[in-house]
């Protein structure tokens, strides 16, 4: 250990070329880490090594982050300074001993709760029980000279840095300490410890076989590589640096392949290392993989995986982040967006290099804004996609069909477009407020469950229509037939302008079919009844599913973020209505004033005054108009779109409700797997074989579908995700377009009310 | 209770803001409530109190309240006095008086019979903080339902609201004496140089249960009176159209006043909903974290900065039209009152010939009653004249003031609506710029 410890003291040169530059902080990590694996196969030097590695970290930790920096230097200071990491072991054996297990264990055991339990913990506990731990000893130490230390250190970097986390040091750490408890020798490093142990426990023999099985690929890489080098090293000090630079160039430079070989590293390093070398590293990470993975990955990960392995990598991390949940922010984006990455084949050469950096550089802002780009970047491509067409809907001449309470308002929804799906580029039709209705219930009933956001048009006023079907035509029932107009363009305009859902063959026939079959059962659809009963149901529905332990931190925030918006629009949309009540208000009195002025100024005896007053009259009739025009732009271009974002805000909570819907439903499925699974075992001890073939086919029928399910759920996290990331956009816009709007008539009002006061001014000063 | 406690510690400390001001003429000039007059320089001086009465400027006698202070209900104002006239004792001093010392003082003046020809001064209004102290009230229990921010700005308003209630309430009294140190007759009158310099509490007593209720009969004695003596023939036809036209103006000054209050009410309620529109979109802002953000921010401050104008508008509307049609309609009202006074005159001295006839008639007193007939015929005509005159330096006095607050008023809006504007664009070309 201590050998390998001089080897690693190597790094001194490295700190010194990489602090400066935090890009390199990988390196750096790298560099810890092989330093400590190297310790470990070096046991004299290993006090040298401790000290030495832990300031090599440090040094290389700040730059990363200051705030991490701090929490970092402790952990690792406290092991180096006393060689012995009594406080590390102090540290790490609480929450080993239970902790370890503790913060993981219940974030990822929740989700599991039943299934296969938390990947993390069947990683964990499995070997730790089982202590095998072929495969990880092999890994920890053969690897572990040098490749594996290096991911270990990146690991163990990374999330500090990322996340500037102590917390997940302390993760990290924790499963280490386990391993550092079983070794008394509590040298430096934790890895070191346990990478001893491991060795000691049991056989290096796992070794090959881990790699090969999941990551055979990246396995027969990067162990090549790195193990070649790190024993070089080892010999060397300089060759060290040298051979770490390399491995780490190797690893980033060839995104791929070794991104994700990376993770693998990484993650089978926490969580074999941690563990206590189980034997079968294998059959847990193979077995996680169907069912943990599911977890952690289904929430979010949109595509399968490539390569077992790197989702297994992918989940750990993210679970890790997960357990720690309240800071680390940068990095569970980071890794969300690795396991997003990795999985989709498409995006997987323009991202993989992404990843790799973020995998491999611990550096918070390679990560951070390598994660970033990503969204940017489906944004940018669904933008470009939309520039693409042209499609201008408009809704004009509301008018009055039929008599009595048989009267319906038409509108005539006048279509210009460039799009060749459609047979012309212009068209019109008739259509009715129920029509409206019925194409919000086909395309609700399509795609709300596939978690996209359908828009929801206006709701049904029994008032407002009543009034029109009485046929007042007064000014109230004209302002209602245009309000409702208005909303209606507004509420095709977002349909179409969904990429989706104008691919819908259902909007098409809205907008190009003249004889439209009539909507039926759009009475229940519409309304405040409606929005209640969906509200109560959804309410009731997550309630229910309250037990949904969210393992993606978007998500959970998101759906945050979307009830308090939710809450501040509906108060400001009170604020607004009471603007429009005042201003109304306002321009009534104003027009009483005028009245009364008028009155005045006839009884005045001066003649001038007398004038002036009747002009003052006509003024304040004029501002009359002017508020309640002003209260009208208020309502319709202020509160109108406040109403609207209510009604999305409804549908956006309805597709997170559906997303919730389905990881129910995969959940269930994973619970009568496990159920059907038990039945097996039960039938295998007792021994009956007529029964087992049943069971067993079950069981492949459930596996079947809790594979779909998770499908499912992906899919659906997924477009969830695209979805509230599209709406987002779309309503910055939209609130752009209508504040401007709604200030430009503010700004008309004004005008308006400064030409009528000049005019007045000379009157005023006429009166003598 | 302890809501209570604090609002009032709160207007306690307004009215110590308002003792300030007044103490800080560039205080007081930024403040809009200049309508009646106050401790400006000279010229300033002259605008202002030319703005709802037309004072002539008599150097001899200046009269201000520099500083006043709101214990509870209770407002004590310091009446300072410059003077040259050697009826006084000392040229310069100043006495503590109270709201009921200025209605004494008005009473006092009213039932002086030497002055039944002229239009006394309608006695200040009672300082009423009910409204703001309602409002703060209503703010207090609201306050769970409101965000800090909103909260703070919302009082801020009402302390605005206050403070400017407590200089209105500072100036209506001081332009009452400023008219009567202005008029050739009153301003020689001794229970207001008794007012003036009495550098004790005048301790007048409020008026007790009885009093209340005689002055009340007393009103609805002349009242009745009014209807009867309505019946007499005019004699003058200057008085015949004065009495037609300030009876039809008052009712309708009444009126206008009315509604130019509501108007100013309802204005001061959408510069309130600002208030809370701009704190709302606030929070929305901040839990917002798309590109939105800005914009919401920018949204809201906009909305803050038009709420200041807006509530602007709503005050100087209140004060250069609400206030003059309030203080006009009190006016008129006074005049009124002379118009009876002479009326009930002319009734004297109708009912004095009507002895002296029945006196010929019996050839019993008649010289007693030919004295009684003359007394009130120098009586009445001592009030035609003096009423005559008094009535055409109202007349101008109101046309003066008119004039000069709705150029004012004019001015002001066209100011506002300048700057909304400007706020407008600007936001509209952040907005569009982003």
């Amino acid at each position: 250990m201590k050998m390998a410890t001089s080897s690693e003291r190597s790094p001194p040169p490295f700190p010194e070329d990489l602090e400066p530059e935090p890009d390199e902080v990988g390196d750096q990590d790298s560099d810890d880490g092989e330093d400590i694996f190297l310790g470990t196969d070096n046991p004299l030097e290993i006090k040298m090594d401790p000290s030495l590695s832990v300031s090599d970290i440090t040094s290389s930790t700040k730059p990363l982050s200051e705030a991490s920096s701090p929490p970092v230097m402790d952990l690792l200071s406290e092991p180096a300074s006393e060689a012995s990491s009594a406080p590390m072991v102090d540290l790490l054996m609480e929450p080993a001993s239970e902790g370890s297990s503790a913060p993981m264990v219940d974030i990822l055991s929740e989700p599991a709760s039943e299934a296969s339990s938390a990947p993390m913990v069947d990683l964990l506990m499995e070997p730790a029980s089982e202590g095998s731990s072929a495969p990880m000893v092999d890994l920890l130490m053969e690897p572990a000279s040098e490749a594996s230390s290096a991911p270990m250190m990146n690991l163990l970097m990374e999330p500090a840095s990322e996340a500037s986390s102590a917390p997940m040091m302390n993760l990290l750490m924790e499963p280490a300490s386990d391993d550092l408890k079983e070794p008394p020798k509590p040298d430096i490093d934790p890895l070191a410890d346990i990478i001893n142990d491991t060795p000691l426990s049991e056989g290096k023999t796992p070794v090959a076989a881990m790699p090969q099985e999941p990551p055979s690929d990246l396995f027969d890489d990067e162990p090549s590589e790195l193990f070649a080098e790190p024993r070089q090293s080892n010999t060397a000090k300089q060759q060290q640096t040298s051979i770490f630079d390399e491995p780490d160039e190797d690893l980033f430079s060839e995104p791929l392949g070794e991104a994700s070989k990376k993770p693998q590293n990484d993650f089978f390093k926490e969580a074999l290392a941690p563990v206590a070398k189980a034997s079968n590293v294998c059959g847990p990470l193979s077995d996680n993989y169907n069912e943990h993975p599911t977890d952690i990955f289904t929430e979010e990960a949109i595509t399968t995986l490539p390569s077992a392995v790197s989702t297994v990598s992918v989940n750990s991390k993210t679970n890790g982040v997960h357990s720690d949940e309240e800071e680390p922010d940068i990095f569970a984006e980071a890794t969300v967006e690795l396991s997003l990455d990795s999985p989709r084949n498409d995006r997987k050469k323009k991202e993989a290099a992404k990843p790799s950096a973020s995998a491999s550089a611990p550096a918070p802002s390679v990560s951070a804004s390598a994660s970033k780009p990503q969204p940017k970047t489906l944004e940018e491509l669904e933008e470009e996609v939309e520039d693409k067409f042209e499609l201008n809907i408009s809704i004009t001449n509301p008018e009055k069909v039929g008599d009595g309470m048989n009267a319906y308002m038409a509108y005539k929804v006048s279509t210009q477009t460039t799009l060749p799906m459609f047979r012309s580029k212009t068209f019109t039709v008739r259509r009715r407020f129920s029509d409206f209705l019925g194409l919000y219930e086909k395309l609700s009933d399509k795609h709300t469950l596939n978690g996209y956001i359908v828009p929801p048009p206006p709701e049904k006023s029994i008032m407002g229509m009543t009034k029109v079907k009485v046929g007042k035509e007064d000014n109230s029932s004209a302002e209602f037939v245009e309000r409702r107009r208005a909303a209606l363009e507004r509420y095709l305009q977002r349909v179409v302008f969904h990429p989706s859902l104008l691919q819908d063959p259902d909007v098409r026939e809205f907008l190009e079919r003249d004889d439209m079959p009539r909507a039926h059962n759009t009475q229940a659809l519409s309304g405040a009844g409606f929005l209640k009963m969906i509200n109560r149901a959804t309410d009731s529905l997550s309630k229910m599913t309250i037990k949904m332990n969210e393992s993606d931190v978007w998500f959970e925030e998101k759906l945050q973020e979307v009830e308090a918006e939710d809450q501040q629009l509906r108060k400001l949309h009170i604020m607004v209505d009471s603007l429009v009540g005042h201003r109304k208000e306002l321009s009534v009195n104003t027009g009483g004033f005028a009245k009364s002025v008028a009155m005045l100024g006839s009884s005045e005896d001066n003649t001038a005054l007398s004038r002036a007053l009747s002009q003052l009259a006509e003024v304040e009739d004029k501002m009359e108009q002017l508020h309640q025009e002003q209260a009208a732009s208020d309502s319709f271009c202020f509160a109108e779109l406040l109403a609207d974002y209510i009604r999305l805000l409804g549908s956006v909570r309805a597709s997170f409700d559906q997303r919730m819907k389905t990881w129910q439903r995969w959940q269930d499925a994973q619970n009568m797997l496990q159920k059907k699974r038990e039945t097996e075992a039960k039938l295998l001890w007792a021994n009956k074989p007529d029964k087992l073939q049943q069971a067993k086919d079950d069981i492949t029928e459930w596996e079947a579908k809790v594979t779909q399910y998770e499908r499912d759920f992906d899919r659906v996290s997924a477009t969830v995700r695209k979805e509230v990331l599209r709406f987002e956009k779309e309503k910055a816009r939209d609130f752009k377009k209508q504040i401007i709007k709604y200030l430009e008539s503010l700004l008309q009002s004004q005008q308006q009310l400064i030409k009528y006061w000049e005019a007045f001014l000379p009157e005023a000063k006429a009166i003598a | 209770m302890r809501q209570e406690e604090q609002n009032g510690g709160c207007f306690q400390k307004i009215a110590n803001i308002a003792r300030l001001a007044a103490q800080h003429d560039d205080l007081q000039r930024c403040c809009t409530f200049i309508i009646m007059t106050s401790t400006l320089d000279d010229s300033e001086k002259e605008k202002a109190r030319s703005v709802s009465v037309d004072l002539n400027n008599d150097a001899s006698l200046l009269i201000d309240i520099p500083d006043a202070l709101c214990e509870r209900d209770k407002v004590k104002f310091t009446v300072h006095t410059k003077t040259t006239l050697s009826s006084f004792q000392k040229p310069d001093f100043s006495v503590p008086r109270q709201h009921e010392d200025f209605i004494w003082l008005h009473d006092a003046l009213v039932e002086t019979e030497d002055y039944a020809g002229l239009i006394i001064p309608p006695a200040p209004p009672k300082p009423d903080f009910e409204s703001p102290r309602e409002k703060m009230h209503k703010l207090g229990e609201g306050e769970a339902t409101m965000t800090k921010e909103e909260y703070t700005k919302m009082k801020q308003e009402l302390e605005a609201e206050y403070l400017a209630v407590f200089k209105k309430t500072v100036q209506v009294h001081e332009v009452f004496l400023q008219r009567l140190s202005s008029h050739p007759i009153l301003s020689k009158d001794r229970n207001f140089q008794i007012f003036l310099e009495y550098d004790q509490d005048l301790s007048v007593r409020r008026k007790n249960a009885k009093e209340t209720f005689g002055s009340f009969f007393k009103n609805m004695v002349k009242s009745a009176d009014e209807v009867i003596i309505s019946g007499i023939k005019e004699v003058d036809d200057f008085f015949e159209q004065e009495k037609t036209f300030l009876l039809d103006y008052s009712s309708k000054i009444k009126d206008s006043t009315a509604r130019a209050e509501k108007m100013t009410r309802s204005h001061k309620n959408v510069a309130d909903d600002y208030i809370h529109i701009s704190a709302t979109l606030n929070s929305l802002s901040v839990d917002d974290n798309t590109a939105l953000k800005k914009h919401l921010e920018k949204f809201a401050d906009l909305f803050e900065k038009l709420r200041k104008v807006e509530g602007r508008v709503a005050s100087d509307e209140e004060l250069k039209l609400t206030e003059l049609f309030r203080y006009y309609m009190l006016d008129i009202q006074a005049a009124k009152d002379l118009l009876y006074r002479r009326a009930r005159a002319l009734a004297d001295y109708e009912n004095s010939n009507k002895a002296l006839d029945k006196a010929r008639l019996k050839s019993k007193d008649i010289t007693q009653a030919e004295e009684h007939q003359q007394q009130c015929l120098q009586k009445f005509d001592k009030l035609s004249e003096s009423g005559k005159r008094e009535l055409t330096s109202f007349k101008g006095r109101r046309v003066v003031a008119f004039r000069k607050n709705l150029i004012e008023m004019s001015e002001l809006e066209i100011k506002h609506a300048k700057n909304n504007m400007a706020l407008l664009q600007g936001c509209i070309e952040l907005l569009k710029s982003n």
